[in-house]
């Protein structure tokens, strides 16, 4: 099987707070994997790492066949990040920012125009094309975002909590364009704290929790796994606080120092349930 | 903050041709956003409009009973608003590089197969063509109000050098202060200073007139050469009694240190620090 992304031992500390402690993630090529975990599990800042952004203290990856550390322009060439904050520049119309994006990607004048329109077109964004992102709804702003990924076809997209603020239309409509590049064969690594939206979109889902993967399958697998009947019963189970003083997740962004690490290591409870999830699945994992 | 000084990758190996490209497309985007919000367009554009017409019609009666220029304060003035506008045309460089910073636009860009210096050169040329815009009408409402240099073809070239000059290095010092700072706001307040550096220079009164303390520092900061300069090239003579060409070569030395230190000094902050966390 080939790996879109194939990541060994991704160690990440922020002035000595450990973010993320040995991480092992295998995503094949045009699947969609889910990365689900509580706010502060080192979510985004695994995804950084995996876009170049960051540096791993300790740990490789292959991202579409490219070393991360060694050739992270091969990477970059590869790969669409649409982060978790709307990158695109409100000061311009959608179509601006997609012309824009499609000449940073090098395509000549003409094909980023004939490309921001197929987009606009596909996304439901024709009739605003004009007006400038500021004026657009946070809906319309998150499809233009994922339009913008698109400009150049990617090996890997990787989506940073990609429907957190959307209405439930406006995330059915994000789902739908998600499947549709699944069906094209785009690779998809998306972030999440919506169990249904792992439910729905993924064909795996890894549970990241105080910075390691606690459990990986389908969500199936998960839920059989633990004997759940939703995945929200997984989720609970393996991201529970390891004692009472551990706070809970409280809203901050991922990778802060201050929830990123909470007090104890995953509980021996969770460490017990992730066999049996893992060991059903083969394919997905190592 | 966390993640705000982690080394990431260093910039890319890149051939010209794409930087060059990249660069040109950021370019256009910095000057799109430049009239994209009219109110701060106005603003920039206003600005030197007005202070014309304050410093020639309410302060230049009193001010040139000092100063003494022959027919009139316009014929004083003109180098110091140049530099004025360029101040604050410079806090507004500072704030959209640190609005690009603080939005998830630049990890887009940063995780792109694009030349890394490409973003700030957008925001530089974009800076540099808003100020002389603002330095061409400083110049226009200064020659319907009065102003009369007497200056040929060669010394309007060299003022004109000099001003670009001065204008790169306060939007790279200004980029600096955008790339620091954690918000728009903060880069806003950063700049602020720069509009009253002016003050203490010769901009508007020479340095020999002000209060002892303040007239060596007046006479040697960085403003007063490049002022000196420009009205030396213009009018022929400066208000310091210096010699044209110490002045101008304190201005150039001035301005390519401030340059160079500015502009690696950003690319650097460029480079290591992440969007807004």
């Amino acid at each position: 099987m080939t790996y879109t992304v194939k990541a060994t031992g991704i160690s990440k500390a922020f002035r000595g707070k450990t973010v993320l402690d040995g991480v092992d993630l295998a995503v094949p090529a045009g699947r969609i994997a889910a990365l689900l975990g509580p706010n502060g599990a080192g979510k985004t800042t695994l995804i950084r790492i995996l876009a170049t952004l960051l540096r791993p203290d300790a740990g490789s990856a292959t991202v579409a066949g490219h070393d991360l550390l060694a050739d992270p322009v091969g990477v970059r060439r590869s790969i669409s990040l649409t982060g978790q904050y709307a990158a695109v520049d409100d000061m311009l119309t959608g179509e601006e920012n997609l012309r824009m994006m499609a000449r940073l990607r090098h395509r000549s004048p003409c094909a980023a125009r004939g490309r921001a329109t197929e987009l606009l077109a596909a996304f439901d964004l024709a009739d605003a094309r004009g007006r400038l992102v500021k004026t657009y709804s946070g809906g319309m702003r998150r499809r233009l975002d994922l339009a913008v990924s698109l400009v150049a076809r990617p090996e890997l997209l990787v989506l940073d909590e990609p429907t957190t603020g959307l209405d439930p239309r406006s995330r059915e409509r994000l789902w739908s364009a998600v499947r549709g590049l699944a069906d094209d064969g785009v690779t998809v690594l998306l972030t999440t704290q919506y169990l249904a939206e792992a439910e729905q979109l993924a064909d795996q889902v890894a549970v990241l929790h105080q910075g390691r993967i606690v459990a990986e399958g389908t969500a199936s697998q998960l839920k059989a796994g633990l004997g759940a009947d939703s995945l929200d019963e997984v989720f609970l189970a393996l991201t529970a606080p390891a004692d009472d003083a551990a706070d809970s997740a409280d809203g901050t962004a991922d990778a802060g120092p201050s929830t990123a690490r909470r007090a104890a290591p995953p509980t021996r409870r969770t460490a017990d349930a992730v066999p049996s999830a893992t060991r059903r699945t083969p394919e997905v994992t190592r | 903050m966390s993640t705000a000084f982690t080394p990431a990758y260093a910039a890319p190996a890149h051939g010209p041709a794409y930087a060059l490209s990249d660069t040109r497309v950021m370019i256009a985007r910095g000057l799109r956003r430049s009239v994209r919000d009219p109110e701060a367009f106005i603003t920039a554009l206003a600005l030197p409009v007005i202070l014309m017409l304050l410093f020639v019609y309410v302060f230049g009666g009193a001010f040139n009973a000092g100063v003494g220029a022959a027919g009139g304060y316009a014929n004083y003035v003109v180098p110091g608003l140049i530099v004025l506008c360029a101040g604050f045309g410079a806090g507004t460089t500072a704030v959209a590089v640190a609005t690009d910073m603080s939005s998830g636009i630049v990890d887009r860009f940063r995780s792109m197969p694009i030349a890394s210096a490409s973003v700030l050169a957008g925001h530089i040329v974009a800076s540099l063509v808003r100020n002389l815009l603002a330095t061409a009408l400083v110049i226009a409402v200064g020659l319907a109000v009065g102003w009369r240099p007497e200056a040929d073809p060669l010394a309007w070239a060299g003022a004109l050098a000099m001003i670009v000059a001065f204008i790169l290095a306060m939007s790279w010092l200004a980029a600096c202060f955008g790339l620091v700072v954690s918000s728009p706001e903060a880069a806003s307040g950063a700049t602020f200073a720069l509009m009253f550096v002016p003050y203490l220079s010769s901009a508007f009164v020479p340095a020999s007139t002000m209060a002892a303390g303040l007239r060596p520092i007046a006479a040697n900061q960085p403003f007063t050469p490049v002022i000196e300069t420009m009205r030396g090239l213009w009018m022929g003579h400066t208000s310091t009694g210096a010699a044209l060409g110490h002045e101008a070569l304190l201005a150039a030395v001035y301005c390519a240190a401030i340059l160079v230190a500015a502009a690696s000094t950003a690319s650097w902050l460029f480079r290591h620090r992440t969007a807004g966390r």
